[in-house]
This record gives C-alpha cells, structure tokens and sequence, in this order.
C-alpha cells in the first residue's frame, strides 16, 4: 500500500501551489510528471558540489561526475533488466526513436520495403518514419485498431508481408492508454525477422517493463514522465542492434581516434550514439528518480493508478454531459469530452478552477479519425494524486456547459 | 457602446458568435486573397478570404475549426472590417492588440470586439483570440509588400 500523503509531501508541486487561485490539481502525468524534492536536490548537488564534465577529466571532481553518470546507466539497466552497454542516453523518446529511424532504417531498410505503424501514435512515433519513408521510398501500413484503440493483435499477421521490416509501437498510447500486447505482436514480428521498436513513454513511468521477457529489439521512453528531469531520455537496444546501427550525433567524447586523412575510428556503442557534452546533472537526477520510484514500487503505482482510473470513470459516468472515449483501458488516463464544448475551451475552462488537463489532439493527429472528434480532453494521473482530487475535478465537470465562466471570474 | 462590466451580455454575444458565425464559408473565386492559419497553442485551423476592391474590403470569409474564442473573435472581426478601407483595417488590428495587451485602447472602433477584453486571464487563449486579426494583418501586410500572390 503506499501513503500518499506521505508521498506528497515529497513534491514541491503539491506543496499549496495555487493555479488561479485554486489549489492545484495536477492532471497532466501523460505530458510530464511533477519532480519530487529529492530529485531537484539530486541535480543541485552536481551544480553545487562536483560540477564537471563526464569522459575526460584527470580531477578528482571529474572521476565523480563519471561515476555518477555511469552509476545511472547500471539503474536504468536494472530497472528494465538489461545490461548497462545496451543503454544509450538520449535527451528524450523523440531523439531515441529518430536515432532508430535515422541510424538504423535508412541504412537497413531499402526501396518498396514496409514499416507498420498505427494511427493512435504520437508525432514522434510517426513523423520520423514519414521522412525516412520519403527520403528512402518506404510504404507506411497502418495496424488496424481493435475497439478499445490498441493494435489488433490477430488482424497483424493479415498486413505483414515479406516487404515488412520494421514495425514502430507504443507500448501505452498516449490518448487512450489502450496497453498494447506488445509481447505478442513482437514474437509475431520476430518470426518474420522484422524488427521492433516499442515506444514505452507512456509505459515505463506507470509498469514494470522487462525487455528480455519483450524481446524488444528496441526501446525508448523519456525520464521527465518518471519524476525525472526533463532532456533526458533512453534508448535501449540489443547490443548487437546497437552494433549495427550508425550514430546521427558525432563529435566529442564518442570517437576513439580520427587523423587527418578523414580516419575516424568511433568509440562502441553505447558511446558511439553519445557525442557533445551530455546531461549530466540530469542523467544524475534521472538515476534519483528511477530510485525514488522503485521504492514505492512500480506495481504498486500500477494498481493505484487502476483504482484511481476506476474510482474516476465512476464518477464520471454518473454525469450525463461527459463522453467518455477510453473506459475499458486500464492506465491512468481519462480521455473524454464536455458535450457540446469545443475541447480547448474546457481546457481553459478546468484551468479556471484550477485543474491541470490536457485539450486537443495530444499530437496524435491521426487519432481523430479513428474516434471520430476533433478533440478531446485527457486527465492522466500518477501515483500522487488523490480520489480527493478526482472529486474536485468531477464536480468541475457537472458545471463545464458554464464554461465560458473563465474568461468572466 | 457596450458595456465592459457586464458579463452575461459579453458571454452572450460570444456564444452567438460562435454558434452562428457571421461571413462563415469560404468562396471559389480567385479575386479572393487567402490565407491559412493555425494556432501552436489550440488545434485551431482557420481559413480567411478577404476581397479588396480600390482599398477597401468588399467581403471577408472564413471558416475552418476554432474554439469558441477562434470563431467568435474571427466572426466579430468579419463584421468590424466588412466594408471598411485598408487603413481602417489596421487601425481596428492595431487597438485590438492593445486591448489584449491590457494597454489603452479605442473601445469605440472595436465594437462588439471588447467582449475579449479578459481573454489574457486564460494566457493559452490569447492566440485564439488573435488568429483572425493576425491572418488579417498577414494579408493586408502581403499587399503592402507587394507579396499577393502566394495569397490567391
């Protein structure tokens, strides 16, 4: 069981912020979490304390930031039991999954061939596809949805054929919270010897995700969606994947040698994909966060979050006005709409009393077909917040045809 | 002149806006200027046609998606320039913006345009508020720079 008044007391946030006027009531996690004290601490201490760069230094100050640095890669390697080489930082999902895109597909991937996607996906899972399918005449095929918006496992055999390479997907999607079965799809995939991605942003930060027991042959997810700082992220990969792959990013601290004659000789990976002057302060925080997280335990902010999801659709459904489009996935998130108000004025209407949502496409900009709306409204919770705060957000519901109240307090 | 300080009546010109928009749809016709806009901060997509004949807009349309400010901000506008020469045009595009800015401003020549006198107390809508009147100021600018016609 976890305390979570205790918890709370851990987040700066929750601490009597106010949002006009009214106490703050934070539903937006899908977007970013909120940091708790430790965190925040973790990454002054680096500025106030050992400031230096990783990978170079001869100082004692510089031998702490490296083993700091590299003590986070071994975290994140337990946390999704893996080994530590086959974790590359990245500053978020985005960069990750571009990496692949750029560093993997354009090379192994040649004219007519196919890589599925599905259009409940974010931007970043879709538009770095778009362009190495145009730079490299590659077909997109989009994975028919089952009801509830995840990928219909036993239609995906119909759309694989011998052309497929590739598929890209989120583990959690980011509107519906439909968890997809990832680990079939990716042993169907494997058969085949297509390659995988899973986009695990919205998976990580709320599940225990194991990459052996997925047999992913990639993985990507950010920290600032995990109570960690924001520009940074993960790329897992197979090892000999990563072998495989070119680095998109060269220059400092990823090459082991290079002369005048264009020799270069890059460092393995993962190295080779880090070039420049990392994150540093924020790979440390990250490590913080991973371990603060932990310790709560990630099955235990799982069920919460089920509860929480439960307790909110049955509020919810006792108000006639409210559509909701997502009641049978069971991750923390409610997407729904006020009826008869555009999204984005019940968003400006919730942050009137308070409440933190989020309003419109939520980069998905594929979705709206498949839901037939424009838009809608997402509230996602996180272990921190509270059936308390459901209420809050419940009554505000009961009231949203006043919407317009926003703009006239 | 309206009055700024009662909110049942701004509310209510809002929502007439935005429920029956004035100058909605967009025509076939190529002496129409065009331009598309859309807002980082609201899934807003808004079209806009102005005709000018000798410096003053003959007719404005729109239409697209919009958020209740978007489309009663861009209704009111329609209606403030219809008819109105260039010069006018910018003059009202210019009070506008300085009523938003919670500066001075001429409430005389923004008409029913006041009731978005308190859009910046929800700071994410102030682009919605502006979409009409910064297509607006985009095309009449093009004129100016003699840049029409990618607007046609």
């Amino acid at each position: 069981m976890i305390d979570i008044n205790e918890i709370r007391k851990d987040f700066p946030m929750l601490n009597n912020h106010k949002m006009q006027g009214h106490q703050l009531v934070y539903f937006d996690n899908a977007a970013t979490s909120l940091k708790p004290k430790c965190v925040i601490e973790a990454m002054n201490d680096y500025y106030f304390n050992y400031n230096s760069n990783v990978h170079r230094g001869d100082y004692d100050l510089a031998a702490i930031s490296d083993a700091r640095y590299e003590q986070t890669r071994q975290v994140v390697a337990d946390l999704l039991s893996c080994d530590s080489k086959e974790i590359v930082f990245t500053s978020g999902t985005t960069q990750a999954i571009n990496m692949v895109a750029f560093g993997y597909a354009m090379n192994y991937l040649n004219c007519d061939d196919e890589i599925i996607l599905n259009e409940a996906e974010h931007a970043s899972n879709i538009l770095p596809w778009y362009e190495i399918a145009r730079k490299k005449h590659l077909k997109i095929v989009f994975a028919p949805l089952d009801a509830q918006g995840k990928v219909d496992v036993k239609q995906l055999s119909s759309i694989i054929n011998e052309k497929t390479k590739m598929i890209s997907i989120a583990y959690v999607s980011n509107v519906l919270g439909a968890i997809n079965d990832v680990k079939t799809i990716i042993k169907i995939a494997h058969e085949k010897n297509i390659v995988v991605l899973v986009d695990a942003a919205q998976a990580v930060p709320h599940m225990k995700v194991d990459v052996k027991d997925l047999d992913c042959d990639f993985l990507a997810f950010s920290a600032h969606k995990m109570c960690g700082p924001t520009g940074i992220g993960v790329l897992y990969g197979k090892y000999d994947m990563l072998c495989k792959m070119d680095t998109i990013s060269l220059g400092g601290g990823m090459n082991a040698k290079f002369d005048a004659c264009q020799n270069m000789l890059l460092k393995k990976p993962p190295y080779k994909f880090e070039g420049g002057t990392p994150a540093i302060a924020e790979v440390i925080g990250f490590a913080t966060a991973i371990k603060y997280l932990s310790n709560i335990g990630f099955d235990n902010i799982a069920n919460y979050e089920k509860e929480l999801k439960k307790y909110a659709i049955e509020k919810l459904k006792e108000i006639p006005n409210i559509i909701i489009y997502n009641e049978a996935n069971d991750s923390g998130i409610v997407t729904f709409n006020i009826k008869d108000v555009f999204c984005q004025d019940a968003g400006s209407y919730f942050n009137s009393k308070g409440i933190a949502v989020r309003s419109g496409h939520h980069c998905a900009k594929l979705l709206p077909n498949f839901l037939n709306v424009i838009g809608t409204v997402r509230a996602s919770f996180y272990f921190y917040n509270t059936k308390e705060e459901i209420d809050i957000f419940v009554e505000a519901c009961k009231h949203g045809g006043d919407f317009l109240d926003a703009f006239f307090k | 002149m309206l009055s700024l300080n009662d909110p049942m009546i701004k509310r209510e010109i809002i929502m007439d806006h935005y429920e029956n928009p004035r100058n909605k749809g967009l025509v076939d016709d190529p002496k129409y200027l065009k331009i598309n806009m859309n807002s980082e901060s609201c899934i807003d997509d808004i079209t806009i046609q102005i005709l000018l004949v000798d410096n003053i807009i003959k007719d404005f349309r729109f239409d697209g998606i919009g958020c209740t400010i978007s489309t009663a901000s861009t209704s009111i506008l329609s209606e403030l320039v219809k008819g109105e020469s260039v010069e006018k045009a910018y003059q009202i595009i210019d009070e506008y913006d300085k009523m938003i800015k919670e500066l001075p401003y001429d409430e005389i020549l923004l008409q029913e345009a006041v009731v978005f006198k308190d859009v910046s107390k929800q700071a994410n809508r102030i682009k919605c508020a502006k979409i009409g009147f910064n297509g607006l100021l985009e095309l009449l600018n093009s004129l100016k720079d003699g840049d029409i016609d990618g607007k046609r």
